[in-house]
C-alpha cells in the first residue's frame, strides 16, 4: 500500500495527467505539497473529462436557453417542459475509450451511466439510443468490437428495461483505433419533481447508496482523456463492469425515495465517482463537505483513501438527505437490497475534508477544485475550405440498377436489423415508431402526447467543412424529428474530436461549435446538455470530427405520427425542397468512385425551417401518408427505403426541363428535402399550397406495384432491394 | 471447508455456447476438437469440518437451487 | 376479473402486464412484492417478464425460490389461473409449475422482433378468444427462449394438446426460419396438465392497443376474462 504522504515527484504528477504548470497551480492554491490522495483528487477534477478545460471557452457560445428549457447544461441532464406539468430529461454521453479496450463492458457501462444521469434527476427512463462508430469493416478488430459493443448496449438496456428506439451505426477507417460509443437516454418526470445536485443546509447527512466500492476503473476518468497507443489493450483491468440488475434496483429505490421528500440533493457517481460527486454537491451549494471513508461500503478489503476516492465502481449514488427522514430513506434502500451508509456531513467551512482510519487524507478548498480548474484558449487554425465539385466533374453510373443496389447494400446504408434485433424496443408498451425510420417515437404514458428521438451527424461533412458540417448535424436532427411529425424541442450534443492541443484539431472543434450554434439559433433548438470527448486519437491519427447530436421533439397527438413506409397503392409521391444535385462528399462518390472529396452540401437554415414547418403542418393535419427525410444517398436511396419499409413499389418519372443530370438528381445529397405521399386528390391541394407558401414541391411519381422504377434507368423488384439491403450486416458478422 | 460444484448441461441437451467455442477453436486452427461443452463452477466456503454433513448439505443446495436437474447435472468436490 | 402481478427484483415488464390486464378487465391488478407470503383474493396471477435477479445463476432460478412462490403454488393447486410471460415462463418452469426449461437462443443472441404464432389449441382459458389454427403476431424480446424438455415430456405435451402457441410463418407453417430461438417442436407457449397455468415466451401485453400497431396479443387477456366469467 502506498502511503498518503509520499513525496510528489514530477513523474507522479505526469502519471496523473497533470502538466507541470497545472501542478504549480495546485501548489499555489493550497500553499503546500499535496498528499497522494489530494493529487488524485486534483487529477480527477482537472482532467479534460471533468473540467472541460479546452472546450469551456467555446461551449459558452452555444445557445442553451429557451421558453421551454427548465434546466440547461451543468446538471446531470437537461430538462425541457412538454406541457401539462410534464418534463423530458435527457442527455448523451460518450464511453469511447473503455469500449475500445473492452467492448462489452465499455458499452454496457456507458448505457448504465447515461441512464443514471437521467434518473438522478428524478425521471423514469423511457427511451435510449446509441450512436456507434466503428473502424473499417476489413480492419481486424472491427468485427470483435461491433459484436461486443452491440451486445453490451443490449445487455444493459434490455435488462434495465428501457426501449432502445433509435441510433446510428457507421464504419470508417478513421475509427480503426478508436471507436465511438455515444449513449443517449431520456426520461419523464413532473416539473415539480426534479432533483438537482446542489447541497443545502449545514450538518446534513451525506449518504452513499447503491453497489459497493471496488477497485474498478481507477484512473478511468484520466484514461478517457488520454490518447491511445499500441499498449492500450493492456489497460484492460481499469475497465468497470456493469450490473444492470443493481441499476434497476437503484432506479426503483431512488424514485421511491424521492417520493418521500427525503432528498435534498443527489448526484450519481460517474467518472472519478466519489470525488466528483461530493465536490460538485458541496461546491454548488457553497458548503464544505466532510467524508469518513471508514463508512464507505467496500467490496474488497484494504482499500486506500486514494483508491476509494478515484474508484469508478458502477451503480452508486451520493445524496444529501433531510436528517429526520434518514430512517425512512434507509428502509427504502434495505427493501431493494442496496447498500446505504451515512458517509459524511455538510459543513460551513468550504473545505473538502476526507478522513480514513483516524487520519485526514485530504483537506482542500472545495470551490477551488472546480472554479480554479485550468481553462485554456487553445490555439486553432481554420481548415482550408475544400473546392466545390461541379456536377459536370462527376460521372453517371454504367449500371444504374447495380449502383442503387450496391449503395443500399453498403456498410453504411445497409439494414441495421442485425443490431436492432439485439435491443428491446417494445418494452414499456409505448413505442409508436420503432428503429429504422427517421426518428423513434414513444407515447407519453397517460396522455396523447408523444416524444420523438433521433441521433445525427455526418462526420465526413464535418471533416470537409466543420462549420457547414456542424450546421448540417443540427439540421438533420431537426429534419428527422419533423419527418415523424414532431416539433423539435432541444438537443444534447456529444462532441467527439482528436487532440485539442493540435491547432488543426482545435480548428475543427471551433468550426463545428460555431456551425452547431448558428443552426440551433436559427431553428430555435437550444442545447440543454452534453459531453465533450477529446483526445480520440491512436498513434497520432485523429478520428473524423464527430459532434453527435441527440434531438428531441414533441407531438401533441402521437397518433398522427407517420413512418417512412409507403401506405397505399395509387398515392402520389411528392418531393419537397430544391435539388441541385450536390455530389461533393456524397455516399455515391465514395462508394461507387472511391472519392471522398469536395465541399459538403451547404445548409440554408431559413429554407430548412420553411420546408420543415410546411411538412410538419401537413403531418399534424393528417394529410400525408408517409414521410421520409433525404440524407445519405439522396433521393434514390430514400425512395428505396420507403419501398422496403412497406413492401410496395413505386414509379418515378425523370424531372422535366431540368438542368440537373439524372445521376445527380437521384444521388445528390442536397439538404432540406423530404419525400412524402398523399392521395392523388390531396396531393394537388398540397402542391398549390406549397406554391403559395414558396416551398418547392414537385410530384415525382406514384406508389404501386412491386418494383421500384425510376425513369427508364432503374427497375428493381422490392424483394431484391430487401435482399441486398439485408445481406451485408449478418454476412459481415458471420465471417470468421 | 471449501467445496467446488461443477454444473454441466446433461448429455443430449443442446449446448449452443459449447458449439460456438468449438467452431471458434477450429477457425483458430485447432484441429481435432471433437466436442466442447460449457458449464459453470461454483465455489462455496462451509463452516463445518464434517465432510459427510457438508456433502449432504451441498447435495440439497444443488437440488434446490444451484442446478436445474431438468437440464443439468452437477458434481461436488470437497477440498 | 381480479388479478395480481408479481414483482421480483429485476422484473421490468410488470407495468406493461398491468396495463394489458387493466385494459381487458377494467380493473387495475394488485402489484405483489416477491417478499410477500400471501396473495390477495384474485382469479389470475401474472408473472411478468424482465430479468429477475439479473438472470444470474439461471434465468428465473432465484425468483422461483422467492417467498411469494408458495402462495402461487397454492393458488394454482386451487385451480386459479397463472400466466407467465418471458422471464415469467422461465420462473414457472424453474418453480416446477410447468415442465421443461428455457435454454439460450440457438443464435446465442438476444432477439427482439415481431414473430408469428399459430394457436394450436383454442380451447383453453388463455386462448379461447382466438380461432383454432389462427396465426397471430406478437413481439419477442429474450436471450433464452429455446424451449427444451425430454422426449417423453414433449410427447405428453403434444398428445394432450398442451402446446398452445407455436412459432410459424405467415401461412401458419412451422419452419426453422420462423422459429426465433430453436425451440423443440417450435414451442412458444405451453399449459400445465390441469390447464390453468400457461407459460409463453412472446409478449402479448405489448400488442394490445391500436397505437401498438397491432392488437393481436389482446386475445390472451380477453380469453382470461371470459374464462373467469364462465
Amino acid at each position: 500500500m502506498i502511503p498518503n504522504d509520499i513525496k510528489i515527484t514530477p513523474e507522479l504528477v505526469r502519471d496523473h495527467g497533470l502538466k507541470p504548470d497545472e501542478y504549480q497551480r495546485i501548489l499555489d492554491l493550497i500553499g503546500r505539497e499535496p498528499t497522494l490522495t489530494e493529487l488524485g483528487i486534483f487529477s480527477a477534477m482537472w482532467n479534460e473529462h471533468c473540467s472541460y478545460k479546452s472546450s469551456k471557452k467555446w461551449l459558452k457560445t452555444l445557445p442553451t436557453t429557451g421558453p421551454r428549457v427548465l434546466v440547461g447544461p451543468g446538471e446531470n441532464a437537461g430538462v425541457v417542459d412538454i406541457g401539462d406539468g410534464d418534463v423530458v430529461v435527457f442527455k448523451m454521453e460518450s464511453h469511447n475509450h473503455p469500449s475500445y479496450i473492452e467492448p462489452y463492458q465499455g458499452a454496457a457501462t456507458g448505457v448504465g451511466g447515461i441512464l443514471r444521469d437521467v434518473f438522478t434527476m428524478g425521471a423514469r427512463p423511457i427511451a435510449a439510443m446509441n450512436a456507434l462508430r466503428f473502424g473499417a469493416p476489413d480492419h481486424p478488430r472491427t468485427r470483435h468490437i461491433v459484436n461486443g459493443v452491440v451486445a453490451g448496449v443490449g445487455g444493459y438496456g434490455n435488462s434495465f428495461g428501457v426501449p432502445t428506439v433509435g441510433g446510428e451505426v457507421n464504419f470508417h477507417p478513421r475509427y480503426n483505433g478508436n471507436c465511438l460509443v455515444n449513449a443517449f437516454a431520456a426520461g419523464l418526470a413532473k416539473a415539480d419533481g426534479i432533483f438537482l445536485s446542489k447541497a443545502e443546509g449545514i450538518g446534513m447527512p451525506v449518504v452513499y447508496l447503491g453497489s459497493k466500492t471496488g477497485r474498478d476503473g481507477i484512473h478511468g476518468a484520466s484514461m478517457a482523456s488520454a490518447e491511445f497507443d499500441d499498449n492500450s489493450e493492456e489497460k484492460r483491468p481499469t475497465v468497470q463492469v456493469g450490473d444492470p440488475f443493481s441499476e434497476k434496483l437503484l432506479l426503483e429505490a431512488c424514485l421511491e425515495l424521492m417520493q418521500t421528500g427525503a432528498v435534498i440533493a443527489i448526484q450519481d457517481m460517474g467518472a472519478a465517482g466519489l470525488t466528483c460527486s461530493a465536490v460538485e454537491m458541496g461546491a454548488k451549494g457553497d458548503l464544505g463537505l466532510e467524508l469518513d471513508l471508514d463508512k464507505v461500503p467496500c467490496r474488497e478489503p484494504g482499500m486506500t483513501a486514494y483508491e476509494m476516492m478515484l474508484s469508478e465502481s458502477q451503480e452508486r449514488m451520493l445524496m444529501v438527505l433531510h436528517p429526520e427522514k434518514e430512517a425512512e430513506a434507509e428502509a427504502v434502500f434495505r427493501k431493494w437490497g442496496l447498500d446505504f451508509a451515512v458517509v459524511g456531513r455538510t459543513t460551513d467551512t468550504l473545505r473538502f475534508v476526507v478522513r480514513h482510519q483516524g487520519e485526514v487524507m485530504a483537506d482542500l478548498p472545495i470551490k477551488d477544485l472546480g472554479d480554479q480548474a485550468p481553462e485554456y484558449d487553445r490555439p486553432w487554425i481554420a481548415p482550408a475550405k475544400p473546392a466545390v465539385i461541379a456536377v459536370a466533374e462527376t460521372e453517371a453510373p454504367t449500371d444504374w440498377n447495380e449502383a442503387l443496389l450496391s449503395l443500399i447494400g453498403s456498410p453504411d446504408l445497409s439494414s441495421r436489423r442485425w443490431v436492432v434485433e439485439q435491443y428491446d424496443h417494445f418494452i414499456q408498451g409505448n413505442t409508436i415508431q420503432h428503429p429504422g425510420g427517421d426518428a423513434g417515437v414513444v407515447r407519453v404514458e397517460g396522455s396523447n402526447k408523444g416524444l420523438a428521438f433521433t441521433c445525427d451527424v455526418t462526420p465526413r461533412y464535418v471533416e470537409a467543412d466543420p462549420f457547414e458540417g456542424g450546421k448540417q448535424a443540427i439540421a438533420e436532427a431537426w429534419r428527422n424529428l419533423t419527418a415523424v411529425g414532431a416539433t423539435p424541442l432541444a438537443v444534447t450534443d456529444n462532441l467527439n474530436f482528436g487532440n485539442p492541443e493540435k491547432p488543426e484539431i482545435m480548428g475543427q472543434f471551433v468550426g463545428a461549435i460555431q456551425g452547431l450554434g448558428e443552426a440551433c439559433r436559427a431553428l430555435d433548438f437550444p442545447i440543454v446538455s452534453g459531453n465533450v470527448s477529446l483526445y480520440n486519437e491512436t498513434n497520432g491519427q485523429a478520428i473524423l470530427p464527430t459532434p453527435a447530436i441527440g434531438g428531441v421533439g414533441l407531438l401533441a397527438d402521437v397518433s398522427r405520427s407517420v413512418g417512412i413506409g409507403f401506405r397505399q397503392d395509387g398515392d402520389a409521391i411528392i418531393l419537397v425542397g430544391d435539388t441541385a444535385g450536390w455530389l461533393g462528399q456524397s455516399i455515391y462518390l465514395r462508394e461507387l468512385f472511391g472519392r471522398e472529396d469536395g465541399a459538403p452540401p451547404p445548409v440554408d437554415l431559413a429554407v430548412e425551417k420553411r420546408n420543415g414547418d410546411f411538412v410538419r403542418k401537413l403531418i399534424e393535419d393528417g394529410r400525408v401518408g408517409a414521410v421520409h427525410d433525404l440524407s445519405d444517398g439522396g433521393l434514390a436511396v430514400g425512395l428505396a427505403e420507403m419501398a422496403m419499409a412497406s413492401g410496395r413499389g413505386c414509379r418515378i418519372a425523370a424531372p422535366e426541363r431540368s438542368a440537373v443530370p439524372l445521376h445527380a438528381f437521384l444521388f445528390g445529397e442536397d439538404q432540406a428535402r423530404y419525400v412524402m405521399t398523399a392521395s392523388a386528390g390531396e396531393a394537388a391541394h398540397i402542391l398549390v399550397q406549397a406554391a403559395m407558401g414558396g416551398v418547392p414541391a414537385t410530384m415525382i411519381g406514384t406508389v404501386g406495384g412491386n418494383e421500384l422504377t425510376i425513369a427508364d434507368r432503374i427497375a428493381i423488384s422490392v424483394d431484391l432491394l430487401v435482399k441486398r439491403h439485408e445481406d451485408w450486416f449478418p454476412r459481415f458478422m458471420a465471417a470468421a | 471447508m471449501k467445496a467446488r460444484i461443477t454444473v454441466m448441461l446433461k448429455n443430449g441437451v443442446l449446448d449452443p455456447q459449447g458449439k460456438a467455442i468449438q467452431g471458434a477453436l477450429s477457425s483458430l486452427g485447432f484441429s481435432g476438437v471433437e466436442d466442447v461443452r460449457q458449464g459453470k463452477v461454483i465455489e462455496i466456503e462451509l463452516a463445518t469440518a464434517d465432510a459427510d454433513a457438508a456433502r449432504r448439505d451441498l447435495d440439497a443446495m444443488c437440488q434446490k437451487l444451484i442446478a436445474n436437474t431438468v437440464i443439468e447435472t452437477y458434481r461436488i468436490e470437497l477440498a | 376479473m381480479k388479478s395480481a402481478v408479481v414483482v421480483f427484483p429485476g422484473i421490468n415488464r410488470e407495468r406493461d402486464m398491468a396495463k394489458a390486464l387493466e385494459l381487458a378487465s377494467g380493473v387495475a391488478p394488485h402489484m405483489i412484492w416477491h417478499a410477500e407470503t400471501e396473495l390477495p383474493d384474485v382469479d389470475v396471477v401474472a408473472v411478468p417478464g424482465g430479468f429477475s435477479y439479473g438472470d444470474y445463476l439461471r434465468c428465473g432460478a432465484i425468483a422461483a425460490r422467492a417467498p411469494i412462490m408458495d402462495a402461487i403454488h397454492r393458488h394454482a393447486a386451487r385451480g386459479g389461473y397463472v400466466i407467465g410471460v418471458c422471464n415469467g415462463f422461465q420462473i414457472l418452469t424453474e418453480a416446477g409449475l410447468l415442465p421443461g426449461a428455457l435454454l439460450r437462443n440457438a443464435s446465442l443472441k438476444f432477439a427482439c422482433k415481431v414473430v408469428r404464432l399459430r394457436v394450436d389449441n383454442a380451447d383453453t382459458a388463455f386462448s379461447n378468444a382466438y380461432a383454432a389454427g389462427a396465426v397471430i403476431r406478437n413481439p419477442i424480446a429474450h436471450g433464452e427462449g429455446n424451449y427444451f424438455a425430454d422426449a417423453e415430456t414433449i410427447a405428453r405435451l403434444e398428445g394432450d394438446g398442451r402446446v398452445v402457441f407455436r412459432y410459424c410463418d405467415a401461412a401458419g407453417e412451422t419452419t426453422m426460419a420462423a422459429d426465433p430461438n430453436g425451440s423443440l417442436n417450435h414451442i412458444a407457449g405451453i399449459l400445465n396438465e390441469r390447464g390453468n397455468v400457461l407459460g409463453m415466451m412472446p409478449h402479448p401485453e405489448d400488442f394490445v392497443e391500436p397505437l401498438h400497431g397491432c392488437t393481436e396479443g389482446r386475445g390472451i387477456f380477453d380469453s382470461l376474462v371470459r374464462a373467469v366469467a364462465a
